[in-house]
């Protein structure tokens, strides 16, 4: 496209921010300053991940953008049509084919292999942020490993109703030391970050924020010996595909009350359809 | 100083300006031992209590501590890290206002329990029974557990911070005028709870009062402070019923016999 440098941020903004990419991943967990540049979209829909995605992107990179784990939604759309536009690199929604993986929310069903590298889009970075409202007392803790105060917080959620009540940004501790906010993924995509094979980058626009998990990294999610972390999803089957193991959706249908659980995995539902797998719905759907 | 001494200062001086808040003051303390810090407002004593605990840095001077290992660490040059982790493990820290030291937004039993956390304790029923523990040696109901510290008197909020202190079984506890701006009788318990937890635990406190009645209640020994200097110390009794210095005899005479 004329009159963009490729992938639209100019080429000292992107050394910046591979800069600030090498420290994240020497330090996995650590939150790593940068200069957040303006983007032409607004705060909270990916400015941070888009910045990151951006400096990392290559001409042989394969991107695919997924929003609430769908491919077809409007951010995940503009994201990228944006770099088919300003880089000119092939795009996709299949995850077994893409390289480079922006994700807002989600981490795909399918699992991520060695040569794949996964964006996500951060809000809040600090995962402390809601327990300590200084960030000067925050990187402190961080500092000194104090997480006494994050603990606070899960006992309270067990005192109060009986189980740690969240359910999504769950907390985690990265490669036994830093306390990481994963985004605001859905809890039951956090043990898909431990040990994950490919590499894991974030960035919080916003909050000028970048940090990152390296391949092969122990990522677990706090708990307590007695109260061991356990992932939710809704107790059905995917109406249109019949997967019973991944994160659905809940979509209304009508006015009396009908529910249609669908995969939130978009690509990961039309694979399974593909190969032949029918949900209970799904079938009804054909009879129609 | 002693081998066996767990807190020696030497030579602490500090001053705010022009203002002298502590000269060349000098303080050791033995494992199990009150010592009291008495004097009027401004001549030092919470400066003291600051720089003893490593809060606030003297200008010359020293404050050394014994770990339980037997090995003395400088207060004032220890890495960060080690100094936090004193302050939450052996060492504790009792304000005058209890909402400076509990999270008003976290129940009782998250506020006891938090030190626990913050040593590494990841077992929910082990911490919530210490905290139930602690409730009851500080005489709070055990059924306030789950209650908001903003639903608590001041005299409870007072015992709550003190069982969240000593849940970890500190060897060493600094103490800022922990009964003021209670009512009396609420006082007198709180001066019998704390009496009674110090002895039977054998903690070593040092206790900023104003109050020359609550130092002679709980103090072994005495240190009568002045413009910034320590002018008489010794044993409490001593000091209070022979006092040799002018400023120390103005201080005894000076309380009121009901």
């Amino acid at each position: 496209m004329n009159g963009y440098n490729f992938a639209y941020l100019d080429e000292q903004t992107k050394r910046m921010i591979r800069r600030a990419l090498l420290k994240a991943v020497a330090i996995p967990g650590h939150q790593v300053p940068f200069g957040s540049r303006e983007m032409p979209l607004p705060y909270g829909w990916g400015t941070g991940g888009i910045q990151v995605t951006a400096s990392v992107l290559g001409q042989n990179d394969v991107l695919k953008v997924i929003d609430q784990g769908a491919d077809d939604t409007t951010n995940a759309v503009s994201i990228r049509r944006f770099f088919a536009r300003t880089a000119g690199v092939r795009t996709t929604t299949r995850t077994s084919e893409a390289t480079l993986i922006q994700t807002r929310h989600r981490i795909p069903e399918t699992a991520l292999r060695e040569d794949q590298i996964i964006v996500y889009q951060v809000p809040q970075p600090e995962p402390l942020s809601r327990l300590e409202p200084s960030r000067a007392e925050t990187r402190r803790m961080h500092a000194l490993a104090d997480y006494g105060l994050m603990h606070v917080k899960l006992y309270e959620d067990i005192a109060r109703f009986g189980q740690v009540s969240i359910s999504y940004d769950y907390p985690v501790m990265v490669n036994h030391r830093y306390l990481m906010a994963p985004s605001p993924i859905p809890a039951f995509d956090n043990p898909k970050m431990h040990m994950m094979p490919a590499l894991q980058l974030f960035g919080a626009g916003r909050e000028k924020r970048i940090y990152a998990v390296p391949p092969y990294t122990e990522v677990r999610s706090l708990d307590f010996d007695d109260h061991p972390f356990r992932t939710i999803r809704a107790p059905h089957a995917c109406g249109l595909c019949g997967a019973a193991d991944v994160y659905l959706d809940e979509v209304v249908v009508d006015d009396r009350g009908g529910r249609l659980y669908v995969c939130s995995d978009t690509d990961h539902c039309a694979g399974r359809r593909a190969a032949g797998h029918v949900g209970a719905d799904g079938m009804q759907e054909a009879a129609e | 100083m002693t081998d066996d001494t767990l807190l020696s200062a030497r030579g602490l001086t500090l001053s705010f300006g022009s203002i002298p808040a502590l000269v060349e003051v000098d303080v050791d303390l033995w494992p199990g031992e009150m010592l009291a810090v008495v004097g009027e407002s401004g001549s030092g004593k919470t400066t003291l209590l600051n720089v003893l605990s490593g809060r606030a840095a003297p200008h010359a001077g020293a404050v050394w501590y014994r770990d339980p290992s037997g090995r003395l660490h400088d207060v004032h040059a220890m890495p960060a890290p080690a100094l936090r982790t004193l302050h939450r493990s052996d060492w504790g820290f009792v304000h005058q206002d209890p909402k400076q030291n509990l999270r008003m937004n976290v129940t009782a039993g998250g506020n006891v329990g938090e030190r626990l956390m913050a040593q590494g304790a990841r077992h929910y029923g082990d911490i919530r029974n210490q905290a139930l523990e602690w409730l009851r040696q500080v005489e709070i109901d055990a059924d306030r557990i789950d209650d908001l510290p903003r639903t608590f008197s001041g005299g409870m909020l007072q015992r709550l911070q003190i069982a969240r202190t000593l849940v970890t079984h500190p060897r060493l506890v600094f103490m800022d005028e922990p009964t003021g701006g209670l009512d009396v009788s609420v006082q007198a318990r709180l001066l019998d709870l704390i009496r009674t937890l110090v002895a039977r635990l054998s903690i070593a406190a040092v206790l900023v009062t104003h109050d020359i009645a609550v130092a002679r209640l709980l103090a072994h020994r005495i240190a009568v402070m002045q413009r910034g200097r320590v002018v008489e110390t010794g044993l409490t009794d001593q000091v209070l019923d022979d006092p040799q210095h002018p400023y120390t005899q103005l201080l005894v005479s000076s309380v009121l016999h009901a």
